[in-house]
Protein backbone atom coordinates (compact mmCIF):
# COMPACT_ATOMS: atom_id res chain seq x y z
CA UNK A 1 0.00 0.00 0.00
CA UNK A 2 1.39 3.94 -1.02
CA UNK A 3 2.14 5.09 2.16
CA UNK A 4 -0.62 8.20 3.15
CA UNK A 5 1.81 10.96 3.53
CA UNK A 6 2.53 10.37 -0.60
CA UNK A 7 -0.50 10.35 -1.53
CA UNK A 8 -1.13 13.62 0.33
CA UNK A 9 1.76 15.18 -1.44
CA UNK A 10 1.47 13.58 -4.97
CA UNK A 11 -2.25 14.92 -5.06
CA UNK A 12 -1.53 18.13 -3.82
CA UNK A 13 1.20 18.50 -6.48
CA UNK A 14 -1.20 17.23 -9.35
CA UNK A 15 -3.46 20.17 -7.77
CA UNK A 16 -0.94 22.79 -8.18
CA UNK A 17 0.08 21.26 -11.83
CA UNK A 18 -3.45 22.18 -12.88
CA UNK A 19 -3.98 25.05 -11.38
CA UNK A 20 -0.88 26.43 -12.64
CA UNK A 21 -2.36 24.85 -16.60
CA UNK A 22 -5.46 26.25 -16.10
CA UNK A 23 -4.43 29.67 -15.27
CA UNK A 24 -1.58 29.63 -18.14
CA UNK A 25 -4.47 29.17 -20.40
CA UNK A 26 -6.60 31.77 -19.19
CA UNK A 27 -4.12 34.41 -19.36
CA UNK A 28 -3.50 33.84 -22.73
CA UNK A 29 -0.13 32.32 -22.22
CA UNK A 30 -0.88 28.83 -23.66
CA UNK A 31 -3.13 27.28 -25.85
CA UNK A 32 -6.02 25.28 -25.36
CA UNK A 33 -4.35 22.69 -27.91
CA UNK A 34 -1.11 22.33 -26.12
CA UNK A 35 -2.48 22.03 -23.12
CA UNK A 36 -4.77 18.75 -23.80
CA UNK A 37 -1.43 16.14 -22.94
CA UNK A 38 -1.19 18.36 -19.78
CA UNK A 39 -3.99 18.26 -18.23
CA UNK A 40 -4.54 14.13 -18.91
CA UNK A 41 -1.00 14.15 -17.12
CA UNK A 42 -2.19 16.24 -14.03
CA UNK A 43 -5.54 14.54 -14.08
CA UNK A 44 -4.13 10.76 -14.26
CA UNK A 45 -1.84 11.54 -11.13
CA UNK A 46 -4.25 13.11 -9.53
CA UNK A 47 -6.45 10.09 -9.92
CA UNK A 48 -4.01 7.77 -8.72
CA UNK A 49 -2.78 9.41 -6.04
CA UNK A 50 -6.36 9.54 -4.54
CA UNK A 51 -7.71 6.37 -5.20
CA UNK A 52 -4.62 4.47 -3.71
CA UNK A 53 -6.42 0.43 -4.38
CA UNK A 54 -5.96 1.19 -7.96
CA UNK A 55 -2.26 2.36 -7.85
CA UNK A 56 -1.66 -0.78 -5.52
CA UNK A 57 -3.11 -2.92 -8.14
CA UNK A 58 -1.56 -1.54 -10.98
CA UNK A 59 2.23 -1.68 -9.56
CA UNK A 60 1.35 -5.18 -8.99
CA UNK A 61 0.09 -6.22 -12.15
CA UNK A 62 3.34 -5.25 -13.73
CA UNK A 63 5.70 -5.82 -10.67
CA UNK A 64 6.22 -3.15 -9.34
CA UNK A 65 6.30 -3.48 -5.75
CA UNK A 66 6.54 -0.13 -3.61
CA UNK A 67 3.68 1.81 -5.53
CA UNK A 68 4.66 5.32 -5.36
CA UNK A 69 7.65 3.91 -7.75
CA UNK A 70 4.86 2.95 -10.36
CA UNK A 71 3.15 6.18 -9.59
CA UNK A 72 6.36 7.56 -10.79
CA UNK A 73 6.73 5.56 -13.79
CA UNK A 74 3.70 6.45 -14.80
CA UNK A 75 4.72 10.64 -14.76
CA UNK A 76 7.63 9.85 -16.52
CA UNK A 77 5.63 8.38 -19.08
CA UNK A 78 3.75 11.21 -19.58
CA UNK A 79 6.43 13.74 -19.57
CA UNK A 80 7.70 11.67 -22.63
CA UNK A 81 5.02 11.85 -24.30
CA UNK A 82 4.27 15.80 -24.00
CA UNK A 83 8.53 15.99 -24.89
CA UNK A 84 7.58 13.85 -27.88
CA UNK A 85 4.37 15.77 -28.91
CA UNK A 86 6.26 19.33 -28.39
CA UNK A 87 8.96 17.67 -30.94
CA UNK A 88 6.81 17.20 -33.41
CA UNK A 89 5.21 20.93 -32.87
CA UNK A 90 8.74 22.48 -32.64
CA UNK A 91 9.73 20.43 -36.25
CA UNK A 92 6.05 21.97 -37.75
CA UNK A 93 7.14 25.54 -36.07
CA UNK A 94 10.39 25.55 -37.75
CA UNK A 95 9.35 24.43 -41.19
CA UNK A 96 6.90 27.49 -41.16
CA UNK A 97 9.20 29.60 -39.77
CA UNK A 98 11.54 28.69 -42.90
CA UNK A 99 8.92 29.41 -45.23
CA UNK A 100 8.11 32.84 -44.05
CA UNK A 101 11.74 33.52 -44.09
CA UNK A 102 11.67 32.82 -47.79
CA UNK A 103 8.29 34.26 -48.38
CA UNK A 104 9.34 37.81 -47.23
CA UNK A 105 12.70 37.53 -48.58
CA UNK A 106 10.85 37.10 -52.37
CA UNK A 107 8.57 39.43 -51.33
CA UNK A 108 10.95 42.43 -50.40
CA UNK A 109 12.81 41.44 -53.84
CA UNK A 110 9.73 41.85 -55.87
CA UNK A 111 8.58 44.92 -54.23
CA UNK A 112 12.28 46.72 -54.90
CA UNK A 113 12.08 45.68 -57.96
CA UNK A 114 8.76 47.36 -58.44
CA UNK A 115 10.31 50.94 -57.36
CA UNK A 116 8.33 50.50 -53.81
CA UNK A 117 10.49 52.48 -51.47
CA UNK A 118 10.64 49.96 -47.97
CA UNK A 119 9.12 52.04 -44.79
CA UNK A 120 10.89 50.02 -42.18
CA UNK A 121 13.42 51.71 -40.46
CA UNK A 122 16.79 49.58 -40.52
CA UNK B 1 -44.98 32.82 -58.26
CA UNK B 2 -47.15 35.33 -59.96
CA UNK B 3 -44.97 38.40 -61.48
CA UNK B 4 -48.11 41.10 -60.30
CA UNK B 5 -47.50 40.35 -56.85
CA UNK B 6 -43.86 41.03 -55.89
CA UNK B 7 -43.63 41.56 -52.13
CA UNK B 8 -40.66 43.69 -50.83
CA UNK B 9 -39.97 40.34 -49.36
CA UNK B 10 -39.42 38.84 -52.46
CA UNK B 11 -37.62 41.82 -53.84
CA UNK B 12 -34.63 41.97 -50.93
CA UNK B 13 -31.16 41.94 -52.50
CA UNK B 14 -28.12 41.63 -50.64
CA UNK B 15 -27.43 44.95 -50.84
CA UNK B 16 -30.06 47.30 -51.00
CA UNK B 17 -28.09 50.45 -50.01
CA UNK B 18 -25.12 51.22 -52.17
CA UNK B 19 -23.05 53.14 -49.63
CA UNK B 20 -22.90 49.68 -47.29
CA UNK B 21 -19.97 47.45 -48.91
CA UNK B 22 -20.11 43.85 -47.89
CA UNK B 23 -17.66 41.48 -48.33
CA UNK B 24 -18.10 37.87 -48.59
CA UNK B 25 -15.55 36.10 -47.15
CA UNK B 26 -14.59 32.19 -48.18
CA UNK B 27 -11.91 29.85 -46.62
CA UNK B 28 -11.05 27.61 -48.98
CA UNK B 29 -8.31 24.11 -48.59
CA UNK B 30 -8.43 22.25 -51.68
CA UNK B 31 -11.85 23.38 -52.97
CA UNK B 32 -10.97 23.99 -56.64
CA UNK B 33 -14.07 21.34 -57.69
CA UNK B 34 -16.86 23.28 -55.60
CA UNK B 35 -14.96 26.94 -55.54
CA UNK B 36 -15.52 28.42 -59.22
CA UNK B 37 -19.33 27.11 -58.90
CA UNK B 38 -20.09 28.47 -55.62
CA UNK B 39 -18.04 31.88 -56.24
CA UNK B 40 -20.23 32.06 -59.28
CA UNK B 41 -23.47 31.58 -57.78
CA UNK B 42 -22.73 34.60 -55.22
CA UNK B 43 -21.83 36.86 -57.98
CA UNK B 44 -24.97 35.99 -60.25
CA UNK B 45 -27.08 36.76 -57.46
CA UNK B 46 -25.29 39.50 -56.29
CA UNK B 47 -22.48 41.47 -58.08
CA UNK B 48 -22.02 43.97 -55.46
CA UNK B 49 -21.26 41.90 -52.95
CA UNK B 50 -17.19 41.31 -53.31
CA UNK B 51 -15.83 38.13 -52.54
CA UNK B 52 -11.82 37.10 -50.38
CA UNK B 53 -11.17 33.85 -50.75
CA UNK B 54 -8.77 32.90 -47.92
CA UNK B 55 -6.54 30.12 -49.50
CA UNK B 56 -5.52 28.12 -46.63
CA UNK B 57 -2.18 26.32 -47.69
CA UNK B 58 -4.18 24.23 -50.70
CA UNK B 59 -1.62 21.89 -52.80
CA UNK B 60 -4.74 22.00 -55.45
CA UNK B 61 -5.00 24.98 -57.89
CA UNK B 62 -7.72 26.29 -55.48
CA UNK B 63 -6.41 29.57 -55.80
CA UNK B 64 -5.92 30.35 -59.80
CA UNK B 65 -9.76 28.73 -60.13
CA UNK B 66 -10.89 31.19 -57.71
CA UNK B 67 -8.90 34.25 -59.47
CA UNK B 68 -9.72 33.09 -62.41
CA UNK B 69 -13.55 32.72 -61.08
CA UNK B 70 -13.43 36.91 -60.38
CA UNK B 71 -12.97 36.59 -56.73
CA UNK B 72 -9.57 38.22 -54.90
CA UNK B 73 -7.28 35.63 -53.44
CA UNK B 74 -5.52 35.70 -50.05
CA UNK B 75 -2.89 32.80 -50.04
CA UNK B 76 -1.81 31.98 -46.69
CA UNK B 77 1.83 30.32 -47.30
CA UNK B 78 0.97 27.41 -45.12
CA UNK B 79 -1.97 25.49 -43.74
CA UNK B 80 -2.90 27.74 -40.72
CA UNK B 81 -6.07 26.16 -39.70
CA UNK B 82 -10.35 27.56 -40.88
CA UNK B 83 -9.94 29.93 -37.22
CA UNK B 84 -6.78 31.86 -38.54
CA UNK B 85 -7.52 31.79 -42.34
CA UNK B 86 -11.09 33.12 -41.52
CA UNK B 87 -9.57 36.04 -39.22
CA UNK B 88 -7.59 36.88 -42.37
CA UNK B 89 -10.64 37.52 -44.15
CA UNK B 90 -11.81 39.86 -41.28
CA UNK B 91 -8.43 41.46 -40.92
CA UNK B 92 -8.63 42.33 -44.88
CA UNK B 93 -12.39 43.34 -44.17
CA UNK B 94 -11.21 45.84 -41.11
CA UNK B 95 -8.31 47.21 -43.51
CA UNK B 96 -10.35 48.12 -46.30
CA UNK B 97 -13.13 49.65 -44.62
CA UNK B 98 -15.60 46.88 -45.39
CA UNK B 99 -19.23 47.80 -43.11
CA UNK B 100 -20.33 44.09 -42.78
CA UNK B 101 -18.88 40.69 -43.66
CA UNK B 102 -20.48 37.28 -44.44
CA UNK B 103 -18.79 34.09 -44.05
CA UNK B 104 -19.49 31.67 -46.55
CA UNK B 105 -18.26 28.20 -47.26
CA UNK B 106 -15.93 27.58 -50.21
CA UNK B 107 -17.69 23.62 -50.65
CA UNK B 108 -20.95 24.77 -51.22
CA UNK B 109 -23.27 24.67 -48.76
CA UNK B 110 -24.22 27.43 -47.80
CA UNK B 111 -27.36 28.81 -50.52
CA UNK B 112 -26.04 32.77 -51.67
CA UNK B 113 -29.57 32.99 -51.75
CA UNK B 114 -29.95 33.22 -47.87
CA UNK B 115 -27.76 35.73 -47.38
CA UNK B 116 -30.37 38.46 -47.60
CA UNK B 117 -31.58 36.84 -44.73
CA UNK B 118 -28.52 37.29 -42.92
CA UNK B 119 -27.96 41.45 -43.66
CA UNK B 120 -30.91 42.15 -42.84
CA UNK B 121 -30.75 42.53 -39.30
CA UNK B 122 -27.37 44.33 -39.66
CA UNK B 123 -28.54 46.47 -41.45
CA UNK B 124 -31.26 47.63 -39.18
CA UNK B 125 -28.50 47.28 -36.29
CA UNK B 126 -30.68 44.59 -34.39
CA UNK B 127 -27.37 42.41 -33.97
CA UNK B 128 -23.77 42.69 -34.46
CA UNK B 129 -23.64 39.20 -35.82
CA UNK B 130 -26.10 37.27 -37.52
CA UNK B 131 -25.77 33.54 -37.21
CA UNK B 132 -27.37 31.46 -40.13
CA UNK B 133 -29.03 28.52 -38.02
CA UNK B 134 -29.77 24.70 -39.51
CA UNK B 135 -32.26 24.21 -36.38
CA UNK B 136 -33.87 27.94 -35.79
CA UNK B 137 -37.79 27.12 -36.53
CA UNK B 138 -37.58 27.72 -40.13
CA UNK B 139 -34.66 26.36 -40.91
CA UNK B 140 -33.69 22.69 -42.20
CA UNK B 141 -31.25 20.02 -41.48
CA UNK B 142 -30.58 16.37 -42.36
CA UNK B 143 -26.99 15.27 -40.58
CA UNK B 144 -25.89 11.79 -38.94
CA UNK B 145 -27.64 11.59 -34.90
CA UNK B 146 -23.80 11.57 -33.45
CA UNK B 147 -23.11 15.19 -34.87
CA UNK B 148 -26.50 16.29 -34.31
CA UNK B 149 -26.23 15.10 -30.35
CA UNK B 150 -22.63 17.30 -30.11
CA UNK B 151 -24.56 20.38 -32.03
CA UNK B 152 -27.46 20.23 -29.71
CA UNK B 153 -24.99 20.03 -26.65
CA UNK B 154 -22.92 23.05 -27.35
CA UNK B 155 -26.03 24.88 -27.88
CA UNK B 156 -27.41 24.19 -24.52
CA UNK B 157 -24.34 25.13 -22.88
CA UNK B 158 -23.70 28.32 -25.42
CA UNK B 159 -27.47 29.13 -24.81
CA UNK B 160 -26.55 29.04 -20.79
CA UNK B 161 -23.54 31.12 -21.08
CA UNK B 162 -24.79 34.09 -23.12
CA UNK B 163 -28.32 34.32 -21.86
CA UNK B 164 -30.26 33.52 -24.48
CA UNK B 165 -31.38 30.77 -26.94
CA UNK B 166 -28.88 29.70 -29.28
CA UNK B 167 -29.68 26.60 -31.59
CA UNK B 168 -26.66 26.42 -33.78
CA UNK B 169 -23.82 27.21 -32.54
CA UNK B 170 -21.39 25.33 -35.06
CA UNK B 171 -23.07 26.91 -37.69
CA UNK B 172 -20.43 29.01 -40.07
CA UNK B 173 -22.72 31.04 -41.84
CA UNK B 174 -22.78 34.31 -40.03
CA UNK B 175 -22.61 38.05 -41.26
CA UNK B 176 -21.04 40.71 -38.66
CA UNK B 177 -20.72 44.20 -38.86
CA UNK B 178 -17.98 46.52 -38.54
CA UNK B 179 -18.19 46.06 -34.72
CA UNK B 180 -17.28 42.63 -34.89
CA UNK B 181 -15.69 42.92 -37.74
CA UNK B 182 -12.90 44.80 -35.37
CA UNK B 183 -12.90 42.12 -32.96
CA UNK B 184 -12.84 39.12 -34.59
CA UNK B 185 -9.58 41.10 -36.65
CA UNK B 186 -8.18 40.75 -33.31
CA UNK B 187 -9.21 38.12 -31.02
CA UNK B 188 -10.46 34.73 -33.18
CA UNK B 189 -10.08 31.24 -31.76
CA UNK B 190 -7.63 29.09 -34.15
CA UNK B 191 -9.48 25.95 -34.73
CA UNK B 192 -12.73 25.02 -34.40
CA UNK B 193 -13.69 28.65 -33.90
CA UNK B 194 -17.86 28.75 -34.43
CA UNK B 195 -18.65 28.09 -30.43
CA UNK B 196 -16.01 29.94 -28.53
CA UNK B 197 -16.37 32.99 -31.46
CA UNK B 198 -20.10 33.10 -30.25
CA UNK B 199 -19.37 33.28 -26.46
CA UNK B 200 -16.43 35.98 -26.84
CA UNK B 201 -18.56 38.23 -29.04
CA UNK B 202 -21.25 37.97 -26.24
CA UNK B 203 -19.09 38.29 -23.29
CA UNK B 204 -17.35 41.71 -25.36
CA UNK B 205 -20.91 43.34 -25.55
CA UNK B 206 -21.97 42.81 -28.75
CA UNK B 207 -25.49 41.29 -29.84
CA UNK B 208 -25.88 38.44 -31.49
CA UNK B 209 -28.97 36.96 -33.56
CA UNK B 210 -29.91 33.93 -35.32
CA UNK B 211 -31.79 33.51 -38.17
CA UNK B 212 -33.43 29.94 -40.06
CA UNK B 213 -31.48 29.19 -43.20
CA UNK B 214 -31.35 26.16 -45.21
CA UNK B 215 -28.52 24.08 -45.54
CA UNK B 216 -27.51 22.24 -48.80
CA UNK B 217 -25.57 18.77 -48.98
CA UNK B 218 -21.57 19.48 -49.54
CA UNK B 219 -21.00 19.37 -53.05
CA UNK B 220 -17.17 17.46 -53.23
CA UNK B 221 -14.96 16.90 -50.23
CA UNK B 222 -15.38 15.74 -46.85
CA UNK B 223 -16.06 17.00 -43.62
CA UNK B 224 -12.85 18.07 -41.82
CA UNK B 225 -14.71 16.47 -38.71
CA UNK B 226 -13.22 13.15 -38.39
CA UNK B 227 -14.27 10.30 -35.15
CA UNK B 228 -11.13 11.22 -33.44
CA UNK B 229 -10.78 15.16 -34.35
CA UNK B 230 -14.75 15.27 -33.12
CA UNK B 231 -13.08 13.89 -29.27
CA UNK B 232 -10.58 16.67 -29.37
CA UNK B 233 -13.12 18.90 -30.83
CA UNK B 234 -15.75 18.53 -27.97
CA UNK B 235 -12.84 18.75 -25.35
CA UNK B 236 -11.43 21.44 -26.67
CA UNK B 237 -14.35 23.84 -26.94
CA UNK B 238 -16.01 22.67 -23.36
CA UNK B 239 -12.37 23.67 -21.73
CA UNK B 240 -12.03 26.77 -24.02
CA UNK B 241 -15.75 27.73 -22.85
CA UNK B 242 -14.76 27.20 -19.03
CA UNK B 243 -12.14 28.91 -19.22
CA UNK B 244 -13.78 31.26 -20.90
CA UNK B 245 -15.89 32.11 -17.91
CA UNK B 246 -12.91 33.25 -15.71
CA UNK B 247 -11.40 35.88 -18.55
CA UNK B 248 -12.11 39.61 -18.90
CA UNK B 249 -12.50 40.74 -22.08
CA UNK B 250 -10.95 44.46 -23.13
CA UNK B 251 -10.56 44.39 -26.87
CA UNK B 252 -11.28 48.05 -28.11
CA UNK B 253 -13.74 47.91 -30.26
CA UNK B 254 -14.44 52.21 -31.13
CA UNK B 255 -12.73 52.95 -34.35
CA UNK B 256 -10.05 54.82 -33.48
Amino acid sequence: MTPLRVSIYAAVAAVILLLVILELIRSRRLQERYALLWLLTGIVILVLALWRGALGTLSDAVGIHYPPSALFVIGSVFILLVLLHYSTVISDLSERNTKLAQRLALLETRLEEEGIQETSSR
Amino acid sequence: MAESIVSPKLERRASPRPSVRALAIMPAFNEEDSLPRVIAEIRDFDPHLEIVVVDDGSTDRTAQVAEAAGAKVLKLPFNVGIGGAVQTGYQYARDNGFDIAVQVDGDGQHDPREIPRLLEPLLEDRADMVVGSRFAPGGGYRGTPVRRIGIHLFAAIVSLLVRARVTDTTSGFRAVNRKAIRLFAIDYPPDYPEVEATVLLVRCGLRMLEVPVQMRVRETGASSITALRSVYYMVKVLLALFIGLFRRYTTPLEEP
